[in-house]
C-alpha cells in the first residue's frame, strides 16, 4: 500500500513540494484537491523534499491536500483503438469516448542508436512546388514551419497532412487556439482522414504543464506504431508554446536563465523530441512536421534559433508563401537525384536567378534605371512568384520542373541561366 | 579501498551523493538503479558529499540509492582496433550496442571499446634488456593501411628494462606482450592496450613545431585563400543552414591526412548516419582502401545524454593524440563545439555557479583554449613528425558571431572560416565569407598571386556596394568591369559544387593550373563598348569556366574545354596588366 502524504510544504507557481521517502525521479503522483484529482510529476529530489510540477497548475491547491505517489513515470495507453480519438495533454479523452487504460507505455523513452538508423530515401510528395521542387520533404525528416503569428501555418500543415502518403497522422497541439483545434478536427474529418488520425491537444486555456507532455505522448505513440511498420506523420503545433511552458517551469524553479529567460537546456530538450524522427530499418518511420512561431518575425529568437540547429531544415512561411530564402530541406539531396536529372540544376539555377531578381527589385525601389538585364529579371521574378510560390498551386513535381524551363525560356537567353550546356540542350523548350 | 555513497538529491542529470571514504575530483562512480549501473563523474566535492554528473537518463533514481566509486578518472582505451569504429562519447561501440540492445540506447549498458577476440599480428621491436620509457615502441601490428605501434603505456613515468617480450605471432589486445621491470625490481605487464584519462593531454614528444605545412582539403577557397596547416586549428562558425556540416563532411572525405576523427557532438543523428553508411563505400584515393579504414567516429548526438556530450570531444582528441605518437597526421573534426559549450553551461547551471555572459560559465574561455591547444605538429622522440589538426564548427545563437563561444574560439584558432547567411541564401557554396574570414597559415599557391586576386575581390565588393547607392548607370565602365571580374572569380573559383563528382574535390595541381587562368582573366584589359556587352561577355566566360570545372583533370575533354575558355577570353582581351604577366611568368 502506498503512503499518502497530506502536508504540502511549498507551493510556487505550478510546482509543489512534500516531504516523502522512497520516491523516484520522474515518478507520477496524484494530488487530490478541492477541484478534483490531478497528476503531478517529480522534477527534483533534495533529501526528503520532493518537488513536483502539477499538471492542473498550482492554483487552488491547499497545503492540506493529499499526495499519493503512483510508483511509475508518465504513461499512455497504446493500442489500435487510439486511432480516430482525441485526448488532452495528460492522456484523458477529449472526445466523448471511453478512457483507455490497457497496455500502458512509458513516454520520453531512450533515443535511437545512431548505428541503427538508415539514410532516408523516400520523398514525400505534397504537390506544392516550393516543397517538392525546391525543398523536398523526405520520409523520417524533422522539419518545422517557421512562421509569424497570423500566417496560415495550420492550414499549410493540414494540407500537407491530407496530401502526404502516410499510414497514420498524429497531431500534437500545444497552446492551440480553440478555433484552430476545431479547424483541424473539421479538416481531417471532411478530408476523410480522421480514422487514421490521433490527436493529443492542449488548448490555450488548459493548464500549462499539460502542454509539456504533448510532444512526448505523441512521439511515444508514434514510435510504437512505427515499430509495427506504419509510416507515421507527427504534426506538432506550436513548439514555441512548448518552449514557453518550459521557460515558465524553469523560472518557477529558480533556474539560471540563459537567453531571454529560456533555460540553458532548451536545445537539448527540443532535440530530444525532434530526434525521435526516424526510419526504422525493416519497419515503419516517423516524420515530424512542426510549427515554430517566431515572435516578431525574429529568426534569431532562442526558440526558432535552437530549432533551426536541430531540425533538418525549415519552411519559412511569410506573406502566405513559402519563402525560398530561409527555407531549406537538408535531406533533399538524398532524394532529388532520383527524380529527374534536371531537378537539382533547376532548383539551384532558379533560386540564383530569383536572388538576382531581388537585388534588381531593390535597385528599382531606390529609383535607379533598369538595365535590359534588370528588366529580364523583373519579368522572371513575377512569373516565378506566380507560377511557383503561390500556395494555391497544386502540381506534381514533373510539371513543376517543366514549368521552370518554360519560365526561364520566356525570360532569358540560354547562356544567361548559368546552367550546364548539356541540360539546356535537352530541356530548353523547343522554339524559344 | 574503493569508496561508496548514497544518493541524497536528484536534479536533472546531476545527483548529490553522501560519501563514505575518500573520493577524488572527476572520479568515475556508478549509481545502482534497479539492476543497472549508471556511469557518473564527480564534478564538485563539498565536505562529505559530492555532486556528480550522470552520463545517462536519471529517471527512476531514488534518494538512498547506492553509488560505487571506482578510484579512476574518465578514461579511454588506446590500442589497435580503434580505426573504423563508431563510438559514443564514452567510447561504447555503437554497432555492438545495437546488437546487444536493439533499436534503442538502453541505459546502463557499457561494452569494451576494443574487441577482445580479434587476433593481431604482433611483431616485436624491442629486445630483452633494452631500456625503455613511456611511448617507446615495443612492437607493431598492422591495422588497415597503417603500422600500429604497440608502445610503453604513457602512464609509466620512469625508465624500465624489458624483461620479456613475446615473439612474433597472433595475440589479442588483452594478452600480455611484454614484461617490464623498473629500477626497484617491480615487474609491469604490458598489454597491447592501455587506458588514458581523456582530460589530460598526451605529451610524449620532444618538441612542438610551428604548423607551416598545408593540410590540403581540396576545397579551392580554403586551400588557396584561407589555408589550414597540419597541426593547426581552425573554426567554422555559421548560422544554421549555412553549410557547416556539409563542409566538414566534404573535408572528412577529401582531406589529405592519414586519419580523420569525426566528433559528432550534440548534432543531428542523421548526419552521422550519412557518414556511417557512405564511408565504407567510398575509396580513399591515397591508399585504395575504403575511407572507413582511416576514420574513427565519436558520436554523441543531440538526443543522447548531455554529460557524455561534454566527454565526447575529449575522447576524440585523446584518440587523435594517440595516433599522432605513431608519426601520423590526424584531422579531428568537431561538430559542434557550441553544443559542447552548452553541455558545460547546463552543468554549470545545475551547480548554481555564478553565470558569465549568456549564462555560460566563467571558465568557458580557458576550457575552449585548453581543447584547441591539444592540436599541434610535434617532433617525436625518434625524430619523426606527427600532427593533430583540429577543425571545430561553432553554432552561434542567432548567427551572431559576437556571442561568447565564437569569440572564445576566435582567440585561439589559426584560421577562421566564417559562413554567411547571405551567401548560403544565394546558394553560393561553400558559404565561407571571403571578406571576413582569415587565416594565419601559408597558402598552397603563390601568395602574391593570391593577394592579387583578393584585391580584385575586395575592390569588386566595394564597387558593388557603391553601385547599390549610385546605380549601375552611375558607375564607370572601368569599375563595372572590375565588379564583373570579382563576381566571376567568386562564381568559378570560390564557389564549388560539392555534389558534382569532379568539382567536389580539386587537387592542388589543378588549383594551381586553374588559378593561372584566373590571374590571366583578372589581369586582362578588355575593350567593351557598353556595360551590357561586358556583362554578356562575362556570362559566356563564366559558362565556359563552369563547364571546364566539371570535367576530369587532364582528360581530352579537359583540354577541349580549356581551349573553349581561352578562345572565349581572347575574343575580347586586348592586353594583360604587367603585374599579372609577371605573376604568370613566375608561376602561381
Amino acid at each position: 500500500m502506498r503512503k499518502v502524504y497530506s502536508k504540502i510544504e511549498t507551493i510556487a507557481g505550478n510546482v509543489i513540494s512534500v516531504k516523502a521517502t522512497d520516491v523516484q525521479y520522474g515518478e507520477l503522483a496524484r494530488v487530490s484537491t478541492a477541484y478534483g484529482d490531478t497528476l503531478a510529476e517529480v522534477i527534483k529530489l533534495d533529501g526528503e523534499l520532493v518537488s513536483m510540477q502539477v499538471f492542473a497548475g498550482g492554483r487552488g491547491i491547499s497545503t492540506g491536500d493529499e499526495v499519493r505517489f503512483l510508483g511509475n513515470p508518465m504513461r499512455v495507453s497504446f493500442s489500435d483503438s487510439l486511432q480516430g480519438r482525441i485526448f488532452d495533454g495528460s492522456g484523458k479523452p477529449r472526445d466523448n469516448g471511453p478512457e483507455l487504460t490497457d497496455n500502458l507505455i512509458t513516454i520520453g523513452g531512450p533515443s535511437v542508436n545512431p548505428a541503427k538508423r538508415i539514410i532516408p530515401r523516400n520523398m514525400i510528395r505534397t504537390g506544392i512546388p516550393m516543397i517538392d521542387l525546391f525543398n523536398t520533404l523526405v520520409e523520417s525528416q524533422k522539419l518545422p514551419i517557421f512562421s509569424v503569428s497570423g500566417e496560415p501555418y495550420n492550414q499549410l500543415l493540414s494540407r500537407i497532412a491530407m496530401q502526404a502518403e502516410v499510414d497514420l497522422i498524429i497531431l500534437g497541439g500545444m497552446g492551440l487556439k480553440y478555433d484552430d483545434y476545431l479547424f483541424f478536427k473539421e479538416e481531417l474529418e471532411n478530408g476523410g482522414a480522421m480514422s487514421r488520425t490521433i490527436m493529443f491537444v492542449h488548448t490555450a486555456s488548459d493548464p500549462v504543464v499539460e502542454s509539456l507532455m504533448v510532444p512526448d505522448i505523441s512521439l511515444a505513440v508514434a514510435e510504437k506504431f512505427a515499430l509495427q511498420g506504419k509510416k507515421v506523420l507527427v504534426l506538432l503545433t506550436d513548439m514555441t508554446n512548448f518552449a514557453d511552458a518550459m521557460k515558465e517551469i524553469a523560472i518557477t524553479q529558480e533556474q539560471v536563465p540563459s537567453n531571454r529567460g529560456y533555460p540553458g537546456d532548451l536545445y537539448s530538450q527540443l532535440a530530444s523530441r525532434y530526434e525521435k524522427a526516424v526510419d526504422f530499418e525493416g519497419s515503419g518511420s516517423i516524420t515530424i512536421l512542426g510549427v515554430t512561431t517566431m515572435p516578431g518575425d525574429d529568426v534569431t529568437h532562442p526558440v526558432p534559433d535552437n530549432t533551426g540547429y536541430i531540425t533538418e531544415g525549415q519552411y519559412y512561411l511569410k506573406n502566405g508563401r513559402i519563402e525560398p530564402f530561409g527555407s531549406l530541406s537538408r535531406l533533399k539531396q538524398q532524394v532529388n537525384d532520383k527524380t529527374r536529372d534536371d531537378h537539382r540544376a533547376i532548383m539551384d539555377g532558379m533560386i540564383k536567378l530569383y536572388a538576382a531578381y531581388k537585388s534588381s527589385l531593390e535597385k528599382k525601389s531606390m529609383g535607379f534605371n533598369m538595365s535590359a538585364w534588370d528588366e529580364k529579371l523583373l519579368k522572371y521574378g513575377s512569373q516565378f512568384e506566380k507560377g511557383m510560390m503561390d500556395l494555391s498551386v497544386n502540381i506534381p513535381l514533373e510539371k513543376a520542373l517543366d514549368l521552370g524551363w518554360e519560365i526561364m525560356a520566356s525570360c532569358f537567353e540560354k547562356d544567361e541561366t548559368g546552367l550546364k550546356t548539356d541540360l539546356i540542350n535537352r530541356y530548353w523548350p523547343k522554339g524559344k | 579501498m574503493k569508496s561508496v555513497g548514497k544518493i541524497i538529491g536528484v536534479n536533472g542529470n546531476m545527483v548529490t551523493v553522501q560519501v563514505a571514504g575518500t573520493i577524488s575530483m572527476n572520479e568515475v562512480g556508478y549509481i545502482l538503479v534497479d539492476d543497472k549501473k549508471l556511469k557518473s563523474e564527480v564534478i564538485r566535492i563539498l565536505g562529505d558529499s559530492c555532486q556528480m554528473q550522470v552520463f545517462e537518463m536519471t529517471k527512476g533514481i531514488k534518494v538512498g540509492d547506492e553509488v560505487e566509486f571506482t578510484k579512476e578518472l574518465l578514461a579511454v582505451e588506446l590500442g589497435p582496433g580503434l580505426l573504423k569504429q563508431v563510438y559514443d562519447g564514452l567510447q561504447n561501440p555503437l554497432p555492438e550496442l545495437a546488437e546487444a540492445a536493439g533499436f534503442f540506447l538502453e541505459r546502463g549498458i557499457y561494452l569494451k571499446a576494443l574487441d577482445r577476440d580479434v587476433l593481431w599480428d604482433f611483431t616485436p621491436i624491442a629486445n630483452v634488456g633494452d631500456t625503455v620509457a613511456k611511448a617507446d615502441k615495443l612492437g607493431t601490428v598492422p591495422e588497415g593501411p597503417f603500422t600500429h605501434e604497440i608502445m610503453v603505456p604513457f602512464n609509466l613515468l620512469k625508465n624500465y628494462k624489458v624483461k620479456e617480450i613475446k615473439p612474433a605471432g597472433q595475440y589479442k589486445v588483452d594478452d600480455v606482450v611484454a614484461r617490464l621491470e623498473d629500477e626497484k625490481g617491480n615487474t609491469i605487464d604490458v598489454k597491447m592496450y592501455f587506458e588514458w584519462p581523456v582530460k589530460r593531454a598526451i605529451d610524449c614528444y620532444s618538441e612542438r613545431l610551428k604548423p607551416t605545412k598545408p593540410m590540403v582539403t581540396k576545397v579551392r577557397l580554403v586551400d588557396t585563400f584561407l589555408p589550414v596547416a597540419l597541426g593547426g586549428t581552425y573554426c567554422i562558425p555559421g548560422p544554421f543552414g549555412a553549410g557547416k556540416t556539409v563542409l566538414q563532411q566534404v573535408t572528412s572525405k577529401n582531406a589529405e591526412v592519414d586519419i580523420v576523427i569525426i566528433a559528432a557532438c550534440g548534432e543531428r543523428a542523421g548526419e552521422v548516419v550519412e557518414t556511417l553508411k557512405e564511408f565504407p563505400e567510398l575509396i580513399d584515393p591515397k591508399t585504395g582502401n575504403s575511407l572507413m579504414e582511416r576514420t574513427v567516429i565519436i558520436c554523441n548526438t543531440s538526443s543522447m545524454p548531455v554529460a557524455s556530450r561534454e566527454a565526447s570531444v575529449y575522447t576524440a582528441v585523446t584518440i587523435a593524440e594517440y595516433y599522432r605518437q605513431m608519426g601520423l597526421n590526424i584531422l579531428l573534426l568537431a561538430d559542434s563545439t557550441s553544443r559542447w559549450a552548452q553541455a558545460m553551461r547546463e552543468m554549470s547551471g545545475r551547480l548554481e555557479e555564478i553565470p558569465g555572459e549568456e549564462a555560460f560559465p566563467a571558465y568557458l574561455e580557458s576550457v575552449i583554449a585548453g581543447f584547441y591547444e591539444r592540436a599541434g605538429i610535434v617532433k617525436l622522440k625518434d625524430g619523426r613528425e606527427g600532427s593533430v589538426t583540429i577543425g571545430g564548427t561553432v553554432s552561434p545563437a542567432g548567427g551572431n558571431f559576437e556571442e561568447p563561444v565564437t569569440q572564445a574560439t576566435l582567440k585561439v584558432v589559426g584560421a577562421f572560416h566564417g559562413l554567411s547567411r547571405e551567401r548560403s541564401d544565394a546558394r553560393k557554396y561553400p558559404a565561407i565569407d571571403p571578406m571576413d574570414s582569415w587565416s594565419k597559415y601559408p597558402s598552397v599557391l603563390n601568395i602574391d598571386a593570391v593577394q592579387y586576386a583578393r584585391k580584385i575581390l575586395f575592390r569588386g565588393s566595394e564597387i558593388e556596394a557603391m553601385m547599390k547607392v549610385v546605380g549601375e548607370e552611375g558607375t564607370a565602365l572601368e569599375d563595372y568591369v572590375i565588379y564583373l571580374k570579382s563576381d566571376f572569380l567568386d562564381a568559378v573559383y570560390l564557389q564549388q559544387n560539392s555534389f558534382d563528382p569532379v568539382d567536389a574535390a580539386v587537387i592542388v595541381e589543378r588549383q594551381r593550373h586553374v588559378f593561372s587562368h584566373i590571374v590571366d582573366i583578372m589581369g586582362a584589359e578588355f575593350s567593351f563598348d557598353s556595360k551590357n556587352e561586358a556583362r554578356t561577355f562575362f556570362n559566356g566566360l563564366r559558362q565556359a569556366f563552369i563547364d571546364f570545372n566539371g570535367v576530369e583533370w587532364q582528360s581530352t575533354e579537359f583540354f577541349s574545354k580549356e581551349k573553349v575558355l581561352v578562345d572565349t577570353l581572347n575574343k575580347k582581351k586586348v592586353s594583360l596588366d604587367s603585374f599579372a604577366a609577371e605573376l604568370l611568368k613566375a608561376g602561381v
